[in-house]
């Protein structure tokens, strides 16, 4: 990188930028030295960044027409939908935009998973990554509280009620928490505003996610380090910039499908009758990218217990880059980890489908096995899997899979074949 | 561990299963052909005038649709009645204004910018008229029922004999549609109840089809432009999408690997 010799051209940015060195971060940025093998699982970052400033452009022109006070809330909802001009077009971005961030941010970390992007030496990219996984979370429970119906305000009773579980303390962080004895406007108002904050927070996290990630550079299929910049590696603009753009377009198409088509399928019609503290709905089920957890946290009969295995879940996370002791990155090269992984994605698929269904019979028995599994895999398989598997002979570079196995070697193949 | 495999395989085989047996206890609703459904849906804009008359005799004695405004009536995309007709609709209703200087409350005939009139002027009024249950507010009744249009369409038209061994306490009736078959009200519509000015025959079906025509409207004022929106949008992103990707191939052209 020439990060440090960069010069801009002209005096005036020369001027500019031995006071504030913003151009040789642009030119820092544009250079980037960027492996050339990524596929189309890396373009989800640039994906993410657009969920995220769409969710807050969305959120600020929302928040100019939203009450938020338990009996104008729902009302207020109801004048965007019918009389902002185009309120519905808003806040239906707003809404499905959060299940496309989650769509995505799942994809994105199970890409980590598959290539081990989270190895050193990048853990603090994969750490602050979880911690910003942990805010997402946070703001769109409490964005879904917001509209003020049926699950928002049962669902806000019952993860706040989830507190009640610590010991000793537990009913009076709950109080503390709900700003009185029950969900009511206090809860309301406190939920609005961290949920206007969490969206700014997770953009400075993001940053520092960016920054962290330039210092080692992108993790790549092959799961070798890489020579930057070389033979291996394109600038960051126009290659990735392009491609990126490519993918973000792809994924928009569905977006807009959600939004345009189906705006409302991915939401629970109670949601459409307002909140009312007399009358419990038949199901309460959070929205579908917190189900996996909630049914982590329904198959364990102690309700503290079940707090603790649902926090573990996710916590557990943070200590994958040392509860994996495998020093090849790249499921690519790991044959038997390959299959754990694909066994891994079906356990969360499981655990999201019965989360859904009411925690009894063959559900509850599901949901513990596979509750049981996730486990297994971060705390037995990994830790194991990294003394006994063979792996496979991993390639020097990118660019010459000498050893094979490479899935550049086709690539390579196939422009050999056409000089010919 | 080979067996650890088939274990998972099983279950997830068992859970999917499980999954289209549940699919199918569901009840099949009554299905018509909407118009607003598809790409490029709109509204019979017939039906939504014939629905509001549904409504407005013979729903509206117990429902209320707060959210609507008179105004509504004669905007692109709904009932689109003329303005003289909403203005004539909205004048036909007495709404309570004021204070006026002398600190009275006091009617006027309605206009355009009022709001729907409600039949009750609260929900414990509403509970007590009605055996002590609220008719729910129909501005947006489709999306909050898991069935939506199919689910009211075929309630309307749900109502039977209880089958033997169900008995019902006064003022229950049964509705093989109704979640749990009990239902608070009675049969609201009986062909002939009101008399279409477009001469259409004023059967249970047909009410039942313009009304709930009337009332996806009335969820979703804008569906129309929604779809036309939406359709310009998608086409505008594949076509985008199509020449980023030649760009693409093109600025990639000259490195060894695939895009």
């Amino acid at each position: 990188m020439s990060d440090h010799d960069y010069k801009p051209k002209s005096k005036v940015g020369q001027w500019f930028n031995d006071r504030l060195p913003l151009l040789t971060l642009a030119n820092h940025l544009t250079d980037y030295p960027t492996p050339k093998n990524l596929n189309y699982w890396w373009t989800f970052g640039g994906i993410l960044t657009f969920c995220l400033i769409t969710q807050i452009i969305t959120g600020l022109t929302l928040a100019m027409h939203y009450i938020a006070h338990a009996d104008m809330a729902f009302e207020s909802v109801e004048h965007i939908m019918r009389d902002v001009n185009y309120g519905w077009l808003i806040r239906y971005i707003h809404a499905n935009g959060a299940s496309m961030f989650f769509l995505a941010v799942y994809i994105h970390i199970f890409r980590s998973l598959f290539y081990g992007s989270y190895k050193s030496p990048r853990e603090i990219i994969w750490i602050l990554g979880i911690i910003i996984y942990l805010l997402m979370m946070a703001a769109a429970f409490m964005g879904y509280v917001l509209p003020w119906g049926q699950m928002s305000f049962w669902g806000a009773t019952v993860i706040t009620n989830l507190f009640s579980a610590i010991p000793l303390v537990g009913e009076g962080i709950v109080t503390w928490l709900w700003g009185g004895y029950s969900v009511d406007n206090p809860t309301l108002t406190r939920f609005f505003t961290l949920h206007y904050l969490i969206p700014f927070l997770i953009l400075g996290l993001v940053v520092l996610h960016i920054w962290a990630l330039h210092v080692p550079g992108n993790n790549n299929p092959v799961g070798i380090d890489i020579k930057k910049p070389s033979k291996d590696t394109v600038p960051f603009h126009p290659y990735i910039v392009i491609k990126d753009g490519f993918a973000l377009l792809m994924f928009m198409i569905v977006f807009a499908f959600f939004v345009f088509y189906t705006p409302n399928i991915l939401g629970h019609a109670d949601n459409y009758i307002e909140a009312n503290p007399m009358v419990t709905p038949a199901h309460i089920v959070p929205e579908w990218y917190l189900l996996p957890f909630y049914a982590i946290l329904r198959s364990v009969p102690d309700k503290l217990l079940g707090v603790v295995a649902m926090l573990s879940a996710i916590l557990i996370l943070a200590a994958l880059p040392w509860l994996d002791t495998s020093k090849i990155r790249s499921a690519v090269f790991r044959p038997l980890y390959k299959q754990f992984y694909w066994i891994l994605v079906a356990d969360v698929l499981i655990l999201g489908y019965v989360g859904a269904m009411p925690a009894e019979g063959l559900y509850l028995l599901i949901a513990r096995v596979a509750t049981a599994y996730y486990f297994l895999h971060f705390l037995v398989i990994l830790p194991v899997l990294g003394f006994k598997e063979r792996t496979l002979p991993v390639p020097l570079s990118i660019t010459e899979p000498i050893l094979g196995g490479s899935p550049n070697l086709a690539a390579a193949r196939h422009r050999e074949s056409k000089i010919k | 561990m080979k067996k650890l495999f088939k274990l998972i395989l099983i279950l997830s085989f068992f859970s999917l299963n499980s999954a289209q047996t549940f699919a199918a206890e569901k009840v099949d609703y009554l299905k018509t052909d909407w118009s607003f459904k598809g790409l490029f849906g709109k509204f019979d804009r017939a039906a939504l005038q014939r629905g509001y008359q549904v409504y407005t005799e013979v729903c509206a004695s117990c429902h209320s649709m707060k959210y609507l405004s008179y105004r509504n009536l004669s905007e692109k995309g709904g009932p689109e009645f003329s303005e003289a007709a909403a203005k004539a609709i909205a004048a036909s209703f007495e709404v309570t204004d004021g204070p006026n200087a002398d600190g009275e409350m006091f009617t006027r005939p309605g206009k355009l910018s009022d709001k729907f009139v409600m039949p009750y002027d609260n929900v414990k009024a509403a509970q007590a008229a009605n055996g002590g249950a609220y008719p729910p507010d129909m501005s947006v009744l489709v999306k909050a029922r898991g069935g939506g249009v199919d689910y009211i369409y075929s309630l309307l038209q749900g109502y039977e004999d209880p089958p033997s061994g169900v008995t019902l306490d006064d003022g229950v009736y049964y509705n093989k549609y109704m979640y749990g078959n009990k239902i608070r009200m009675a049969a609201p519509l009986s062909d002939g109840i009101v008399e279409y000015g477009d001469g259409t025959n004023a059967s249970v079906e047909q009410m039942s089809k313009d009304v709930t025509t009337f009332l996806m409207w009335s969820a979703e004022p804008h569906l129309e432009a929604r779809h036309q929106m939406g359709f310009k949008a998608i086409v505008y992103l594949i076509i985008l999408t199509i020449l980023v990707y030649f760009s693409m191939k093109k600025i990639w052209s000259g490195v060894e690997s695939e895009v």
